[in-house]
């Protein structure tokens, strides 16, 4: 019997403190840890929509953590741990199947966007593998008074009738565009970041140094300076890779007078400052553009202007980052 | 009593009390079941990655199948099969009869009534958070935990009633593994340290103490019992495994943190997590090694023995798929893997590889016995071959997938493309998915012929032996 109790009682004994020492300590200490600067709870919709996030999954797609490494600039700011005082569940997530989304609302801030891509992923990105939820949304012959239907691209429209977005799909996208990492402010909140991470924290070269006039603004790297990879990551979701936009969606950039306009100075005020309710080309686009002042460097923001000038068989004057200065000190 | 003697499972294999028999058979067929439900439920996964709109629907979405699928395997299939194993093993290595047939039963219900309202809950949309291998709902766990705790009554009330006076290997094993996932439930369960990024940390507790402190010593305990029985030699050396005991329950429990690399956790977290997925190697080698040494000079009855091959590619698996992780663990190749589909080829190596032949090895070495009847040589090779193939080419599939994925986004290229470029691995995981399915249908054959078939199958002379040694 005194075997038994050594071997099993023993055992345990042993594993109960380390249970201990490993999980519920780290668990309670880290439980206290204060909400970050700008860090808000949930209003009661937003709340809802990280429920069906839940429950339906997401995560396993999905993280929501940005680490201290270059290639997780595209996603935010490195995650700080202020960031998750309200979130619990945690929704860090495994795998990175579909991009990350902690900083979503801020880079894909367009609520139409978001509902076309829940209906049918592919009708925005081609490529995408992502299910769609289409189930969250309803079919009707007219949309009600107050309702604004989702411009679904013809081919993945239903045959008759508009869609338009169920009270599932309402929260979801309320969750998702609240999805936006606050400003760390300035160098202090860095070195809270880094307090965390301070060995894998920005890697030589990539050091983190505030862009003008961008507190959160990640650093430029090689490849970032790509004006075709950085139109790709934070345009093409809507302007599509072809410029062509998405009809009654989105407004295309291929042909478009203002990007073709020699005088660039709208051209950048628009990327820069963003846009709501504008008529092209004599159709009025419901879907709000998200200011990028906020999000890219003006290096960054020049990369992707010259980009879209030259593409597409555009005949727009190249500018540079100087330029996009001048415009972004002169303010809205 | 001499160390030989105690180092060899002991009791002989004729006269097996049918209430034993029953329970063994009852476990094993239960965890069949499971296996081919979660498996096939894997098949519908892998398949969407091809066909994200295939099956449309809330109910067979991506998001809500695949906790199905690893809560399936794992509690469903891994733990009522080892479970079903290890009282055998502690029957027969304590040369006793069950402390009790009814709690056996009553374990088994509950096991099963955890998987099913878990499966129907997590399809409903009844999530417990996306925390991963405890989606359930804390009911659900509840009665899961019930049923370990009935499990680790009986398996040690059974110890306690041993007629032989050192307790085997194997036992030590199993009877720590169920207690010691007795506190993971617990701690899983308990709300008051899980707010936000306290969460993460217990979750990172949570998803490795899950594999390494419950599965990992079942099937280890399985190794110790079925492989001496396969051989009809001692183990190697009982001392190493006593050694790789004590040193697996002192270093796994600490290095749940890997899995969060990169996080804001605290740093020092992820560090220690790592300096421990490092010792990890002292328990991984000295185990797999004293399996290995057993086996020493008789490498060539593998070829004449399936049950000894299956236990063979579990004890590799544990091998390679443990030093896997302890790599994977370094931050220099975490900046690489981390996220990607490599870590998806990592749980299969070892929750497949290892885990999973391991279940195969103990049943084919042990149910034989118990019931007198054997599977067809076709069945064990259909079966183990499928596997196996099936099971290289999961892992290599998503080893390259997920590296080429990694690289990806470390050159900065769009996040799309590497979607993109993991399409040819998405589909060569879904045919390595498919005959490791194929393989589970030829399994429950075998596991009809084991239990049910009226006409046993004329054993082969070396089994025949093994079975009336």
């Amino acid at each position: 019997m005194n075997k038994l109790v050594l071997i099993a009682g023993g055992s345990t004994l042993v594993y109960l403190g380390l249970a201990l020492l490993m999980g519920v300590f780290p668990g309670i200490a880290l439980s206290l840890t204060p909400p970050g600067p700008g860090v808000k709870p949930l209003t009661p919709i937003e709340a809802e929509g990280r429920d069906i996030y839940v429950a339906d999954g997401c995560s396993y797609c999905h993280t929501q953590q940005v680490r201290p490494l270059p290639q997780d600039k595209v996603f935010g700011r490195p995650s700080a741990p202020g960031d998750f005082a309200y979130q619990t569940p945690e929704l860090l997530g495994s795998e990175r199947t579909g991009p990350d989304l902690s900083n979503v609302g801020a880079r894909q801030a367009s609520d139409v966007w978001q509902y076309i891509h829940l209906y049918n992923p592919r009708a925005v990105v081609p490529q995408s593998i992502m299910p769609s939820f289409s189930w969250m949304f309803d079919v009707v012959d007219k949309a009600p008074a107050g309702v604004s239907s989702v411009p679904v691209p013809k081919a993945f429209a239903p045959a008759h009738g508009v869609v338009v977005p169920g009270h599932q799909a309402q929260a979801l996208v309320a969750y998702l565009l609240s999805l936006k990492q606050p400003p760390l402010p300035g160098a202090e909140a860095m070195a809270g970041a880094g307090a965390s991470a301070p060995a894998a924290a920005p890697p030589p070269g990539g050091a983190a140094a505030p862009a003008p006039g961008a507190a959160s603004a990640p650093a430029p790297t090689a490849a970032a300076e790509n004006g075709e990879t950085l139109f790709v990551n934070n345009c093409s979701g809507c302007h599509q890779t072809t410029g062509e936009g998405l009809p009654g969606a989105f407004p295309a950039l291929k042909g478009n007078a203002v990007v073709n306009d020699a005088d660039a100075t709208t051209h950048m005020h628009v990327v820069l400052f963003g846009l709501e309710g504008a008529e092209v080309g004599g159709v009025k686009y419901d879907s709000a553009m998200p200011a990028f002042g906020d999000m890219l460097s003006d290096k960054d923001i020049a990369a992707i202007i010259d980009y879209e000038r030259g593409a597409w068989r555009n005949t727009g004057k190249p500018i540079t980052a100087a330029d996009v200065a001048a415009v972004r000190a002169k303010g809205k | 009593m001499s160390q030989e003697v105690i180092s060899r499972p002991s009791g002989t294999l004729s006269g097996d009390e049918p209430s034993l028999r029953g329970v063994f058979t009852a476990y094993t067929v239960s965890a069949t079941a499971w296996l081919l439900f979660a498996t096939f439920v894997g098949i519908l996964l892998a398949y969407k990655f091809g066909a994200p709109d295939f099956g449309p629907g809330a109910w067979l979405s991506f998001g809500r199948l695949r906790p199905i699928h690893t809560n399936d395997t794992f509690y469903g299939w891994a733990s009522i099969g080892l479970v079903g194993a290890a009282y055998y093993v502690a029957v027969r290595s304590c040369r006793t009869s069950l402390y009790s047939t009814r709690l056996a039963w009553l374990g088994l219900g509950l096991f099963n009534l955890a998987a099913i309202i878990g499966t129907i809950a997590l399809d409903l949309g009844y999530s417990a958070g996306d925390l991963e291998y405890r989606e359930w709902p804390w009911p659900v766990r509840l009665i899961f935990l019930a049923a370990l705790v009935v499990t680790a009554w009986n398996l040690i009330a059974t110890v306690a009633r041993r007629d032989t006076d050192d307790i085997y290997l194997s036992n030590w094993y199993t009877m720590g593994g169920v207690l010691w996932t007795c506190i993971i439930a617990v701690v899983a369960i308990l709300p008051w340290y899980q707010y936000g990024l306290g969460q993460v940390a217990v979750s990172g507790y949570y998803m490795h103490n899950a594999v390494g402190m419950w599965f990992t010593p079942l099937a280890l305990g399985i190794f110790y019992y079925a492989l001496p029985k396969l051989l009809n030699r001692p183990i190697y050396s009982y001392a190493l495994g006593v050694l790789a005991f004590w040193t697996n329950l002192a270093f796994y429990p600490i290095l749940g943190a890997h899995h969060f690399l990169f996080s804001p956790l605290p740093w020092w977290l992820q560090t220690t997590a790592i300096v421990f997925s490092v010792a990890m190697l002292v328990p991984v080698l000295a185990g797999s090694a004293n399996y290995l040494l057993t086996m020493r000079g008789r490498y060539g009855e593998l070829a004449h023995s399936y049950p000894l091959m299956f236990i063979f590619v579990g004890v590799v698996g544990y091998l390679v798929g443990s030093t896997q992780g302890t790599v994977e663990a370094f931050r220099s190749l975490q900046e690489v893997w981390h996220l990607t589909n490599f870590t998806v080829g990592h749980s299969h190596l070892t929750m497949y590889g290892f885990v999973t032949f391991a279940v195969w090895g103990g049943i084919y070495a042990l149910l034989p016995a118990a019931t007198g009847k054997h599977p067809s040589q076709l069945g064990y090779a259909l079966h183990f071959w499928m596997a196996l193939v099936g099971s290289f080419i999961y892992v290599i599939s998503l080893s390259i997938g997920g590296t080429v994925q990694g690289l990806d986004w470390i050159h900065g290229l769009p996040f799309i493309q590497s979607v993109v470029d993991m399409q040819p691995y998405y589909v060569w995981r879904g045919v390595g998915g498919l005959l490791m399915f194929l393989s589970h249908l030829v399994f429950a054959w075998n596991v009809w012929r084991m239990t049910f078939a009226r006409h046993a199958e004329p054993a082969t002379p070396a089994l025949a032996e093994e079975a009336t040694a």
